[in-house]
């Protein structure tokens, strides 16, 4: 049985004197205990609204979640918010976009790691103290012991996302969710830290769900991908597959989208036209469509249904086939 | 291999000082401006004189030793004299000495005042901006009333309800005026960050609600509270002086008061004025200390104007 079973799940955001705003619509997928999967998608297309539905982050007034988050046989969503908060921390554990903005300004570092020992291990504050020396060693952050008595904004970026992602671990959690963990970071460190990611999570075995826009990401780390837009997912396939042969039209569009080292000089980036904005409802076809090079008539009137097309679940009725060139260019 | 060691303990010192807390950017910046250093003066002058007064003063305070220039010139005031250097009141008793003194009333009303307002504001933001709901709807309708009554007016209401007016009842009556204010900026920044990254990262966590509101809300949220009680501080002196001068203050009149010591000689404004001016100059100079280090303090805090 897999670690983590999503299954049609739903986030309607509704204000009072508004359209409901269906921000996640039925999304499922597995992750396998020490399994990465990827969750990729534009802005806006979901991505992080999922993630605080799982970790049960989401304000309980405004946004009403369906569908089931079944974790180690239990079912997140009917928790309470005392079990709940149980679970996060010691067997959830979450590192977010912003580094700087995710840790306390006004508490040393030292104290932030070891509140998590505290909570969930029982630890003294001097063990716990040890532990995070350890801890903190462990995701490679030079003279630990100097930087537990740091302030935030005293480490570099990349430090404090380490930090960050030393607080997620420190209680050796089974599930880790990482929303856009290297989104704030120069690409030198982002390197670093996925490659601190990628050890750490194979050290533990924890089961890794990473959130991102950035496919090259993705191609470093997920060994499966699902692919959202508009809430919903529309190609999940493990990574060599989806790379090597993007069938959805929005997959094959991102990764055309991506400036290759490999094309010819002067050989120009193929973006989607369009924005998530141009959206039309599930309900009435393909959300896609608007911007879809390969829309047919049949995508402005019919859901396409999710199916196991060309060897993966694909959401399309017109899926992209295998040697045909980029779609075309777009005048931007 | 010593090189290396003093090459890598130089560049742990450059690490340390490269970094630029709020309160170290502030600090530098107040330092640099001379409305703080004037507003610090004043304040630094004005606590010393009141702790020092009673070894300042030359003379007691409550002492009618010129009583009998006053009954001889009927009921003339004492002028300056040697030994005396801004003369005597109606009572005979030494000027300049009991205004040294009266120093201290304002000083303990003044930060008694403020203490308590503050710990009430802390108590009623913190239930309003950490609980929310209803208790903030309960909280925030209440704070409404009282700010939408004058604030001098309500300070006088509450003095004159106390039977026995006494020095504990000027500290409450100022307090209470002050407390919906605090509240009211606690609440507000405490909201800011029920939303901000930070406590949602800690929520992640499993951090249980207590310690998120007092370990990560609450400190994050004093900084407008702290610069609020400076401001706070001058307006507390001038509602105490005037409850005083109206006679709804400490009635013991041989602890001088500035405000009192303006009520006492309105009578005789128009013939001695310098009576009435030197209380009120002192009123208006600590209540303008307070005023321009708590505004510099606001602006030095502020990450807006950080560069």
């Amino acid at each position: 049985m897999a670690l983590l079973e999503v299954r049609d799940l739903t986030v309607v955001f509704q204000r009072r004197g508004e359209e409901p705003f269906r921000a996640v619509d039925g999304v499922s997928f597995d992750v396998e205990p020490g399994q990465t999967v990827g969750l990729v998608g534009e802005s806006g297309c979901g991505k992080s609204v999922t993630s605080l539905a799982i970790m049960g982050l989401l304000p309980k007034r405004g946004a009403t979640v369906t569908g089931t988050v079944t974790y180690d046989g239990t079912d997140l969503l009917k928790l309470s918010d005392k079990q709940m908060r149980d679970k996060r921390g010691s067997e959830l554990g979450m590192v977010f976009q912003d580094p700087l903005s995710s840790l306390n300004p006004v508490i040393p570092i030292g104290l932030q790691v070891t509140e998590v020992l505290e909570r969930h291990r029982g630890l003294a504050r001097k063990e716990a103290m040890i532990e995070a020396k350890n801890l903190l060693d462990k995701v490679g952050i030079p003279d630990p012991n100097r930087r537990l008595k740091e302030y935030p904004h005293q480490l570099s970026g990349g430090m404090r996302q380490r930090a960050l992602i030393a607080i997620a671990l420190a209680c050796r959690p089974k599930l880790l969710i990482a929303d856009e963990p290297t989104t704030a970071l120069d690409v030198t460190i982002q390197a670093q830290i996925l490659a601190v990611m990628k050890e750490l999570v194979q050290d533990l075995g924890t089961a890794l769900v990473m959130i991102t826009h950035d496919l090259g990401v993705v191609a470093g780390l997920c060994d499966e991908v699902n692919v959202l837009y508009g809430g919903k997912v529309v190609e999940k396939a493990d990574r060599h597959p989806l790379f090597a042969e993007p069938r959805h039209p929005y997959t094959h569009g991102l990764l055309a989208s991506i400036p290759r080292l490999d094309a010819a000089p002067g050989e120009k980036l193929t973006p989607i036209r369009g924005s998530v904005a141009d959206n039309i409802p599930w309900a009435q076809g393909c959300a896609f469509a608007p911007r879809c090079p390969n829309a047919l008539d049949v995508c402005v009137q019919v859901t396409p249904a999710e199916e196991d097309q060309l060897g993966r679940l694909l959401r399309c009725h017109n899926p992209v086939v295998p040697g045909t060139p980029a779609a075309e260019e777009v005048p931007v | 291999m010593a090189l290396g060691v003093s090459k890598k303990e130089k560049i742990d010192d450059l690490a340390d000082t490269a970094g630029v807390s709020l309160a170290a950017s502030a600090w530098k910046r107040l330092r640099r401006s001379p409305v703080f250093l004037i507003g610090a003066t004043i304040i630094g002058i004005f606590i010393m004189v009141s702790l020092l007064s009673p070894w300042l003063a030359p003379h007691d305070p409550s002492d009618k030793m010129l009583i009998e220039q006053v009954v001889k010139a009927r009921n003339e005031i004492p002028p300056a004299q040697p030994g005396h250097p801004l003369g005597g009141d109606l009572q005979g008793r030494d000027f300049f000495s009991r205004l040294l003194v009266g120093s201290q009333q304002t000083l303990i009303v003044g930060v008694g005042a403020t203490l308590i307002g503050l710990t009430g504001g802390l108590i009623l933001g913190t239930l309003a901006g950490a609980i929310g709901g209803w208790v903030d709807s309960v909280v925030m309708r209440l704070v409404d009333v009282m700010l939408s009554l004058p604030s001098l007016l309500l300070a006088f209401s509450i003095a004159a309800m106390f039977a026995r007016p006494s020095q504990f009842t000027v500290i409450l009556a100022v307090a209470i005026v002050q407390i919906p204010v605090f509240a009211r900026l606690l609440r507000g920044s405490m909201l800011a960050q029920r939303h901000s990254d930070h406590v949602l990262a800690a929520t992640a966590l499993g951090v249980k609600k207590g310690a998120i509101v007092f370990r990560h809300m609450l400190p994050n949220s004093l900084s407008p509270v702290i610069v609020q009680s400076t401001l706070v501080l001058a307006t507390a002196i001038i509602e105490a002086a005037a409850l005083s001068f109206l006679g709804l203050g400490n009635p013991d009149d041989r602890i001088p008061e500035w405000g009192q010591m303006l009520g006492d000689v309105q009578n005789v404004f128009d013939t001695h004025p310098h009576l009435a001016a030197w209380p009120a100059v002192c009123i208006i100079i600590v209540a303008l200390g307070f005023t321009l280090m708590g505004e510099t303090l606001r602006e030095a805090l502020d990450p807006k104007n950080r560069r």
